[in-house]
């Protein structure tokens, strides 16, 4: 059982496939990032009380952060796909 | 606690609902084809789409409820948030550009592009309608609730204010207008959202000395309402709570901080002690008693996890999968809505659909960041219902001002709108595109087709209308919760598996639909929380472990799949998708 990712993209753009690729390497980031968040929130909630940031708990900083890292990835994903579709800029 | 009706808030709402349903009727002047009904000619553009996203998925559950939870219960109303926005990325960077590319009008569309086959077409279709009806009736609740301290007006009036004008708005121009109507709301709330909370920050934080009297609401057999054993009236009412008892040590002798900063505003309310309110009920020969009595907690409790999923601080094994689960489900519902599905059809292009999803992100992230600080600004303000959770944001406004608080509730009205407006519009395709044309195989002209799916919108309108009168006493964003499970469980392994498994059968797809949607909803309707909150029994009576069901069925829907699959022979490869 293959997971073949390529095969459902339109051909005839520049790097099919890779955009798809990217997609999948920051979705994964994210995984981590977010499951983490919800493992420490299950078994160390007593780590997410600390405070190292002047004041501000790590439960909410992480909370805070995972908002932001969503925005960061999409926009790093944005960027991506449109380096792989238009080789040296050519696109349009 | 009894409201009085604002002439403000009735004049801003009013016009609000005329300008939106003026604006579809401009909108729908021309005749209209399919293609502009259900997919907005495709010619949306990438920001307005994108903010059309925000104002789809900000649904009242975002608004009242989580604020509601924040206020009453602290830090756990944010896990849903960051739940909510999660969900974005599997939106963004697995599902996006492959539905853009496999479908036309509807969800059912992509899933069915390799196949053509009348069984897939209809089991979306249903679970199509399953999610979408489970997601109206918070909407409904919410506008119902909403109605009551902003008009006067009893529940059930919202609740039908809101069927119509919604009605009339995918009537008369489909997704163009409805598009529209939520890049109007999406744009409104994020931006009185960002007004509020700099208010809050400018007014600091502020010690409240308060009665901590304990209250009593009672519920008479014949009906009457008591406070306290007296009738309710304007005068003699519940007291409104939330309060804060002390500052940080740092401050001394000095009852208020002035503006403070973002963060400065967390740390301070960290080292303060906040007094919250929490209800319990009881039935004697007299009726029913509601006894509010205030606890006050360290801030630091309230900004730690576990304040409304008490489970994180039991160590029942049971209460941390109904968690596991419920973040699970929040984080794969999002990209199985068929409501934001089908907004992936409103642009011209793969790269436009990702722009404006990257838009939609920046808009919801920002929106739920500034729901954190209406939560806690909520939680001391002083003006909290102790009834009722999804009423703090809303009063919270009223803290600062009475013409605030119109142009809050009215913005929460719409909020409803911008919402149902989607829903029935993802309802009425999977009606008339999916069941009636294609499923039933009645042929129709372009013509035709849009007439069906206006009849379709107006007969959801009205079941909208029934269900949000009958689920009127129930807590939104706990609703929400169970539709993005079903969505996740009915859809997410179908839609996956299509896009990444070439072995995937049709017969494949049937089943995982069919079989995730049909274990979700029997695990929710067999659970301890509808036990005790629809049916009236004991918790312990529900024979399922916990809740949330999506840590079993979404599983459950990808191994069906995997196995059908594997059963049925995969068909002659067709045309490429």
């Amino acid at each position: 059982m293959g997971w073949n990712v390529a095969e459902h993209r339109e051909p005839g753009i520049n790097g099919p496939g890779r955009a798809a690729r990217i997609g999948f390497g920051l979705f994964w980031i994210y995984v981590i990032l977010y499951f983490g968040f919800i493992a420490l929130v299950l078994f160390r909630p007593d780590i997410l009380s600390n405070r190292p940031f002047g004041g501000v708990n790590l439960a909410i900083a992480s909370g805070l952060g995972l908002i932001a890292a969503a925005l960061l990835l999409s926009v790093v994903y944005m960027v991506a796909c449109r380096m792989v579709e238009s080789p040296g800029g050519e696109r349009r | 606690m009894l409201y009085e009706s604002s002439p403000v808030a009735i004049s801003i709402f009013a016009s609000f609902v005329l300008a939106v349903v003026g604006l579809s009727f401009w909108l729908g002047r021309k005749g209209q084809s399919a293609k502009g009904y259900y997919a907005a000619h495709g010619e949306i553009h990438w920001f307005i789409n994108g903010i059309a996203f925000a104002g789809d998925y900000l649904s009242a559950a975002s608004f009242l409820g989580i604020c509601g939870m924040i206020a009453f219960h602290g830090f756990d109303g944010f896990l849903y948030s960051i739940g909510f926005l999660a969900g974005w990325i599997v939106a963004l960077f697995v599902i996006a550009e492959p539905i853009k590319s496999l479908g036309k009008f509807t969800f059912a569309d992509a899933l069915d592009a390799k196949y053509n086959s009348r069984g897939i077409k209809l089991s979306v279709a249903i679970s199509t309608l399953v999610v979408s009806i489970f997601y109206l009736i918070p909407q409904m609740v919410g506008a119902g609730d909403l109605i009551v301290p902003l008009l006067g007006l009893p529940h059930a009036v919202g609740v039908i204010l809101v069927g119509i004008a919604v009605t009339l708005i995918v009537v008369t121009a489909g997704m163009v207008s409805t598009t529209w109507v939520q890049f109007i709301k999406g744009s409104l709330l994020v931006f009185f959202c960002g007004v509020l909370t700099s208010m809050i920050l400018a007014r600091g934080l502020t010690v409240n000395t308060g009665s901590l009297e304990p209250q009593t609401r009672s519920v008479t057999p014949e009906g009457r309402v008591l406070v306290d054993g007296e009738p309710q009236t304007r005068d003699h009412d519940l007291r409104p709570v939330g309060t804060l008892a002390a500052l940080p040590a740092r401050y001394g002798d000095a009852t208020t901080t002035g503006p403070l900063g973002p963060l400065e505003y967390l740390s301070v309310l960290e080292d303060s002690r906040i007094v919250t309110w929490s209800g319990k009920k009881s039935t004697d020969a007299s009726g029913t008693h509601t006894v509010y009595t205030p606890t006050e907690r360290a801030g630091t409790d309230l900004l730690k996890p576990g304040g409304y999923f008490k489970g994180l601080t039991t160590g029942k094994l049971a209460d941390k999968l109904d968690f596991a689960s419920l973040m699970l489900a929040l984080f794969c519902g999002t990209a199985s809505l068929p409501h934001i599905l089908i907004r992936y059809y409103t642009v011209k292009d793969a790269a436009a659909a990702r722009k404006s999803t990257v838009v939609g992100i920046a808009a919801i992230g920002a929106f739920y960041v500034l729901t954190l600080f209406l939560g806690l600004g909520a939680m001391t303000s002083g003006a909290l219902d102790p009834t009722s959770t999804n009423m703090a944001a809303p009063l919270l406004a009223k803290s600062f001002s009475e013409t605030l608080f119109a142009v809050i509730s009215a913005i929460a009205f719409t909020t409803v709108l911008g919402t149902v407006s989607g829903l029935i519009m993802a309802g009425s395709g999977a009606v008339a595109h999916d069941l009636v044309e294609n499923v039933l195989g009645i042929p129709m002209d372009d013509a035709e087709k849009v007439r069906c799916g206006k009849i379709a919108a107006v007969g959801l309108g009205i079941v909208a209308m029934a269900l949000g009168i009958l689920f009127r006493s129930f807590n939104v964003s706990f609703l929400v919760g169970w539709a993005f499970n079903i969505a996740a469980s009915a859809n997410l392994p179908a839609l996956v598996m299509l896009l990444f498994w070439p072995r995937t059968t049709k017969e494949g797809i049937i089943s995982a639909v069919t079989v995730g949607m049909l274990a979700s909803l029997t695990w929710i309707l067999l659970s301890a929380d509808t036990f005790e909150k629809v049916y009236g029994l004991s918790r312990d009576a529900s024979p399922v472990p916990f809740s949330q069901p999506g840590l079993v069925t979404i599983p459950l829907g990808f191994i069906v799949l995997i196995v059908v699959s594997l059963l049925t022979k995969a068909e002659p490869k067709g045309k490429p998708a």
